[in-house]
């Protein structure tokens, strides 16, 4: 017998919901919740919306913009910034969120989500 | 325990009480000071800045009350007559008597007035004290006919300072020297013909090669005959001939002294009798008298690392001065005058430009010896640092003209090249502090090595070190944009760009980041740009802007209602009560006189600011960079002792600058009288109430780095207190760096205090007119930040827990009991980082 782990995607939002250069909170089964980025040009981001330095839940209200061209967003506790592509912290070492992929179908954002 | 007696308290034994509290570290000395005067050891040195204020207190010393500490005890008033140095005792003139074991003699010097008939008249007076200015001024404001005049005799360093002191009471001045030039000490005679040009530009007239042969009454004024044969009529006369060792005490007691006075010491400042020092000007070291502050504050050092166990002799002492009169650079150092056999001179006169220089140099023109500048003075303590060293290009190329000339680096300072000279700082201490103890800034510096915190002249050097030990002193804002905030500031008023992506598009590069985008999103605030959420400026918001309130640790947010001045009604209280009640939320009273009310998530915040706003409340900005709060005492309306109304002023002033996005935080108070119970000079701007009208402190800082604020202006109206006010805020929000405060602000700003008077109460750079308007405007658009948000249902919309389930509390967020009120149960342990 196999198992597969099955992936779905979970519509969130209306796009327009979300201005550019910036983040809103959604809130997924099981509790998972997920911070949704969007930058110009289509470009959508998820990660999870915990941030693990300070363990609350914000970090989908944090400042998003580029450090040395790589799209981040700054904690708003203790300004750590995160690797919107992949999660990685950029200035604590050994530090990530989980990332998520995200789209957009028919005007409604959606993020791929196994519970 | 031992006794240590110290006669005299100026700045030299304030320096040595401090000297030795500090090194003391086991309590050995119970120190007692006598003093003749009846104020603590004050600033002589900036003497003549009291006639800016006329209030003692802006030349008051830190802590030299010595308040608080057990071991020192100040007696004022109480003058010293005679010295028993075989029962070890001194007596007072009151007959007191006060056994020592040790007796430091730091009696000072008194003014010199040559016995010219009549330098006794009323008229007459000498310039040294707090209370000599005091009565010039008195005589200076006497009724009387026309432009008023006044005669300084002697042209020295203090005769000039006299006389810009008269200046500025607005008299003529007459400046009498009996040399052939003006500071004949300091200057050779090409830079004193180059001074007298400058000063006498000046409304200073200058008699030089003259002396003083009579002072003569002439109804209410005097008739100054000057050898020359010249009448100078005058309001008043200020001697100003040198002064000499107060070295009485000394004779009295037999001890022995110098040939031209003041008590005779060895190189360690003591006398033949091994239980008494002289320090000062009053001491003669090896027979030899100083009469400026260095020498003496190394005199003091020296005596305390004596009583507490070290080591130390008096050194040569660095005889260099620098100074700024009227405006006019002065400065000699070093062998000034060529007196070095076989020294070489070489001069640069530019009469134009109106500077002179000239270097004094050995036989062989290799090392530098001395030199005198006059006019400008910028190249001081790079050349000073390198008497007695090699230089390091042909004399003729140093002293040339920049563009053309070879410049003398901070690179080619030896490390044992003193920087400060006040404090007798190395360049090599100073990189020490920088590649060792991480200082990596000006200000580091200074609270490490003391660098640049007497006179302030070496600061410019200590940023030349930094850069020189490669530490990044870039104005730069973050990596999108190259410029400071002072730039960017002008950039946006200049160009009148309203946008961030515009901004960066036209001046940075990248996308921009929680650095540039909070800080642009600030500069537009200030210049005006409509609510802080409208459009693309509500990207820009740091967290607590965004949701205006303050973001805390488990992702709840505080809410500050304004509260002016600390002054609440009954009614107003329970609203906030019931309010904080019905949400189930943390209260506290604040540091700054209101209630923070905390644990309220996003969708919360709209629901009870619904209720304060309802009520009368407005945003208190407690999560802004900008006015938090103006605290203040119960003042003259309740308080026996309040001279002035300091509530209905903080209020005024709280509504005034309520919103004013800044650089960073500001606070305020107003304090009804001087006991300043609202401890207003912990605050950015703080105002103290007189029985004449309001003093105006500006630059305090509590915090991690504590700063007394620095009297700006004293006992002025309501009107130009606030204009005043208005300008400083003004100044600051559009020159400070991003996320700096005005104390280090002030401290940083060239010219310090000065220039800032000179900027916003005097206009130098005329721009005040501009300050006033942009306050005017700031006053005239204010508007409630959170009734903003209220009545625009997008704006609302924005204060969502979450996109796909609003009003459904984040989970993560749980609360436990404590002293009867919730608080937070956190997720895990964070980390908290600086």
């Amino acid at each position: 017998m196999t198992t597969s782990i099955e992936r779905t995607w979970t519509a969130v939002c209306a796009a327009g919901a979300v201005p550019e250069w910036s983040g809103v909170a959604a809130l997924l089964d099981g509790g998972t919740q997920v911070a949704i980025f969007r930058l110009p040009d289509d470009r959508w981001y998820a990660l999870s919306n915990v941030d693990p330095i300070s363990g609350a839940a914000v970090l989908s209200r944090g400042i998003v913009g580029d450090a040395g061209g790589v799209p981040v967003v700054a904690s708003p506790v203790y300004k750590e910034r995160f690797d919107l592509r992949t999660g990685a912290c950029l200035d604590a070492e050994g530090v990530s969120v989980a990332a998520y992929r995200v789209r957009v179908t028919g005007g409604v954002v959606e993020v791929e989500f196994s519970p | 325990m031992r006794k240590l007696v110290v006669v005299g308290h100026g700045m030299v034994a304030h320096r040595l009480v401090e000297a030795v509290r500090a090194e003391d570290k086991t309590g050995q000395w119970q120190v007692v000071v006598l003093a003749e005067e009846a104020r603590p050891a004050y600033d002589r040195v900036a003497l003549t800045s009291y006639v800016d204020t006329w209030d003692p207190a802006s030349l008051a010393l830190e802590g030299a009350d010595y308040a608080g500490d057990p071991l020192v005890e100040l007696r004022l008033g109480d003058t010293v007559a005679s010295v028993d140095r075989e029962r070890k005792i001194v007596v007072t003139e009151a007959g007191h008597e006060q056994p020592y074991d040790t007796l430091v003699l730091a009696t000072g010097s008194r003014p010199f007035v040559p016995p010219v008939p009549g330098h006794d008249l009323p008229g007459c007076f000498v310039y040294r004290t707090i209370e000599d200015l005091d009565a010039i001024r008195e005589a200076a404001q006497r009724p009387g006919r026309g432009r008023r005049s006044a005669v300084v005799i002697g042209g020295g360093l203090l005769g000039l300072e006299a006389a810009k002191a008269l200046r500025d009471m607005g008299l003529s001045p007459h400046v009498v020297e009996m040399a052939p030039r003006l500071m004949p000490l300091q200057v050779d005679e090409g830079g004193g013909g180059l001074l007298r040009r400058l000063i006498t530009d000046l409304d200073v007239t200058v008699h030089t090669g003259t002396s003083t042969d009579a002072i003569e009454p002439d109804g209410e004024r005097y008739i100054a005959r000057l050898g020359n044969g010249t009448e100078l009529d005058v309001d008043l006369v200020v001697f100003s001939a040198g002064i000499r060792p107060r070295d009485d005490l000394a004779r009295s007691s037999g001890l022995e002294v110098g040939a031209r006075g003041g008590i005779l010491v060895d190189d360690t400042c003591r006398t033949a009798d091994p239980a008494v020092y002289a320090i000062g000007e009053c001491a003669a070291v090896e027979g030899k008298v100083y009469g400026i502050v260095a020498p003496g504050y190394a005199m003091a050092e020296i005596v305390a690392a004596r009583l507490t166990g070290g080591e130390g002799t008096f050194p040569e002492p660095d005889m260099s001065t620098k100074l700024k009169l009227m405006g006019v650079d002065v400065a000699s150092f070093g062998d000034a005058h060529a007196a070095t056999e076989g020294a070489l001179e070489v001069a640069f006169n530019d009469a134009v430009a109106g500077t002179y220089k000239k270097l004094v140099v050995s036989d062989d023109s290799k090392t530098l010896l001395g030199g005198v500048l006059v006019g400008d003075a910028s190249e001081f303590n790079t050349l000073r640092a390198m008497v007695g060293r090699p230089l390091p290009a042909e004399p003729g190329a140093i002293l040339a003209p920049a563009g053309g000339g070879a410049a003398v680096g901070v690179d080619a300072l030896p490390d044992a090249a003193q920087i400060c000279s006040c404090n007798a700082v190395s360049k090599g201490a100073i990189t020490h502090a920088i590649t060792e103890e991480g200082c990596d800034s000006v200000a580091k510096i200074k609270g490490c090595t003391r660098a640049g915190t007497a006179c302030g002249s070496c600061v410019p050097l200590l940023g030349k070190l930094l850069t020189a030990c490669g530490v990044e002193q870039s104005k730069a804002l973050c990596e999108h944009f190259t410029q400071s905030r002072a730039e960017l500031f002008q950039i946006l008023q200049a160009t009148r760009i309203t946008t961030f992506s515009e901004m960066i598009d036209r001046y940075g590069t990248g996308t921009g980041c929680a650095i540039c985008k909070p800080a642009i999103a600030s500069i537009l605030a200030t210049l005006g740009n409509g609510h802080i959420l409208a459009g693309e400026q509500a990207t820009l918001q740091d967290t607590n802007d965004k949701f205006l309130a303050n973001l805390q640790r488990n992702g709840t947010y505080s809410v500050v209602p304004r509260i002016p001045g600390g002054e609440v009604t009954p009614e107003k209280l329970m609203v906030i009560a019931q309010v904080a009640m019905d949400f189930g939320l943390y209260t506290k009273i604040t540091g700054g006189q209101r209630i923070d009310l905390f644990g309220a998530t996003v969708d919360q915040l709209p629901l009870i600011w619904r209720r304060l706003v309802d009520a009368g409340f407005e945003s208190g900005h407690a999560y802004g960079k900008s006015l938090r709060t103006v605290k203040s005492c119960v003042g003259s309306t309740w308080c026996r002792y309040g001279v002035q109304d300091s509530v209905g002023l903080a209020i005024e002033l709280e509504l005034r600058y309520r919103g004013l996005r800044s650089p960073h935080k500001l606070k305020s108070a107003v304090s009804g009288c001087a006991r300043e119970c609202a401890e207003a000079r912990s605050k950015d701007f703080g105002v103290i109430a007189t029985d004449k009208g309001w003093n105006l402190y500006v630059g305090g800082n509590g915090g991690a780095t504590p700063r007394h604020a620095d009297l700006l202006v004293s006992e002025v109206d309501t009107e130009t207190l606030i204009r005043t006010i208005d300008r400083f805020l003004m100044f600051y929000v559009r020159t400070a760096d991003r996320l700096q405060r005005t104390a280090p602000w002030v401290e940083e700003m060239e010219g310090g205090l000065d220039h800032l008077r000179a900027v916003i109460v005097d206009d130098k750079l005329g721009i005040c007119e501009d300050l006033d308007a942009a306050m005017a405007k700031h006053v005239g658009d204010y508007a409630d930040e959170w009734r903003g948000v209220l009545e625009d249902p997008e704006k609302l919309a924005k204060f969502s827990s979450f996109v796909n389930a609003p009003g459904t509390p984040d989970p993560t967020i749980s609360f436990r009991t404590e002293r009867d009120q919730k608080v937070p149960v956190l997720l895990g342990i964070p980390e908290v980082k600086q």
